[in-house]
């Protein structure tokens, strides 16, 4: 807790020093752009062949597209891309910042007069922070189209109605807009996660693989449980 | 000369995200709701639509002419009023009709349009003026159930009678 006041505090000075945040947004988020994506196309295709199977008993098929939009844009776009985020980014920021600490980078920086929080923890937070809701877009925009490619040119569903029923049945503000709100969310919690884990960590090579492990267990179990306080606060008017 | 690669790298991947979510908002969410074929509206009032919604297809002979643009309450004859934004490629006598029907047992609704016998167009602005209702499943039913009623009376009559 007095981390994340530390951390928070030291969010705007770490702005001064741009390039260290464009640096990890490079970092965190280039970087994961290649397993989002590809996941976001699979679990399109997916959800588009397994909404069409079901929907096709009702003789409803032209719902797929809204079906497949609102199913991404509000749940598994920014879900899957934060458990994915925790797997490919936060055990990195943990593992990095936990072998600093082991290799007493952190504690020769404040010995220096450097704050370890403004200058190696805060431009990552903000790198997580920025990336992570972009990454969610992605996802459930390549999704989209991964449920188009599945649904119009394979099965062969109207394109016209695939669109005009996923624009008449998503709304920008209410799906889109709560579904950025989650993957802002989402990213705060498993960058924070991270951060701590390797901040906080036992400075031994256990200790690092042990802090490693709970950042994807803690950042995973706190996503699905705050997904769900969200999900409900939002959607329950 | 490695940092300005990836300053370039992550302008890119910021401009991809941007785009993904501008994406989100036109063509999935319902920002901008304008195709881009060119279209005349008319309207058809109706005492009933049903659960017609925006954007439901207009079709004729089974094929897609155009989108319901409006759906309002026309207060002074208490009907509804439906903007239907046709295809500027196809026309329709005046005299066209339109009918409120759905598609599959529990598919959308959609408008149908039988075209009429007239040798005048409908134009934009024009109104239908001949027009058929959704078919309301409670009000099938109670009629249904109240035509078993009088046949049921109508037996206990008839009986005696014969």
């Amino acid at each position: 807790m007095a981390l994340l006041g530390r951390l928070l505090a030291s969010l705007a000075p770490s702005l001064r020093r741009a390039r260290l945040v464009s640096d990890q947004v490079h970092f965190i988020g280039n970087y994961s752009l290649a397993i989002i994506s590809v996941s976001g196309l699979f679990v399109g295709f997916v959800l588009g062949l397994q909404g069409y199977y079901t929907l096709q008993r009702y003789g409803s098929e032209e719902a797929l597209g809204v079906l497949v939009a609102l199913s991404l844009v509000r749940e598994l776009g920014p879900v899957i891309t934060a458990l994915l985020f925790a797997g490919r980014a936060g055990t990195a920021l943990t593992a990095e910042i936990g072998l600093m600490k082991a290799g007493e980078q952190l504690a020769a920086m404040e010995m220096m007069a450097v704050d370890p929080v403004q200058r190696v923890l805060a431009p990552r937070f903000w790198g997580g922070v920025v990336a992570m809701p972009l990454l969610a877009a992605i996802f459930s925009a390549v999704g989209i189209v991964g449920g188009w490619i599945v649904g119009v040119p394979l099965i062969g569903l109207d394109g016209g109605g695939f669109w005009s029923q996923m624009q008449s049945g998503v709304d920008v503000f209410k799906d889109v807009g709560n579904g950025m709100v989650k993957s802002c969310a989402f990213g705060f919690t498993v960058t924070f996660v991270a951060l701590l884990q390797g901040y906080a960590c036992q400075p031994t090579p256990e200790g690092v693989a042990r802090a490693t492990t709970r950042t994807v267990v803690l950042a995973s179990l706190a996503v699905l449980a705050l997904d769900f306080v969200l999900t409900a606060m939002m959607f329950s008017v | 000369m490695q940092k300005s690669k990836n300053d370039v790298w992550v302008g890119l991947f910021v401009m991809l995200g941007a785009a993904a979510i501008v994406f989100l908002a036109l063509r999935a969410g319902n920002l901008l709701t304008l195709s881009f074929a060119e279209t005349y509206s008319v309207t058809a009032r109706f005492d009933n639509i049903g659960s017609l919604k925006l954007r439901a297809p207009v079709k004729s002979a089974g094929v897609v002419v155009g989108r319901v643009g409006a759906i309002g309450f026309d207060g002074g004859n208490y009907q509804a009023s439906v903007r239907l934004d046709l295809d500027q490629r196809f026309t329709f006598p005046k005299d066209s009709s339109a009918k409120i029907l759905t598609s599959g047992l529990l598919g959308e609704q959609y408008i149908g349009i039988e075209p009429g016998a007239e040798e005048k167009l409908l134009a934009a602005g024009d109104k239908i003026g001949a027009t058929q209702s959704a078919v309301v499943l409670e009000n099938l039913i109670s009629q249904f159930l109240f035509n078993k009623a009088a046949e049921g009376s109508g037996g206990t009559e008839g009986g005696p009678k014969k």
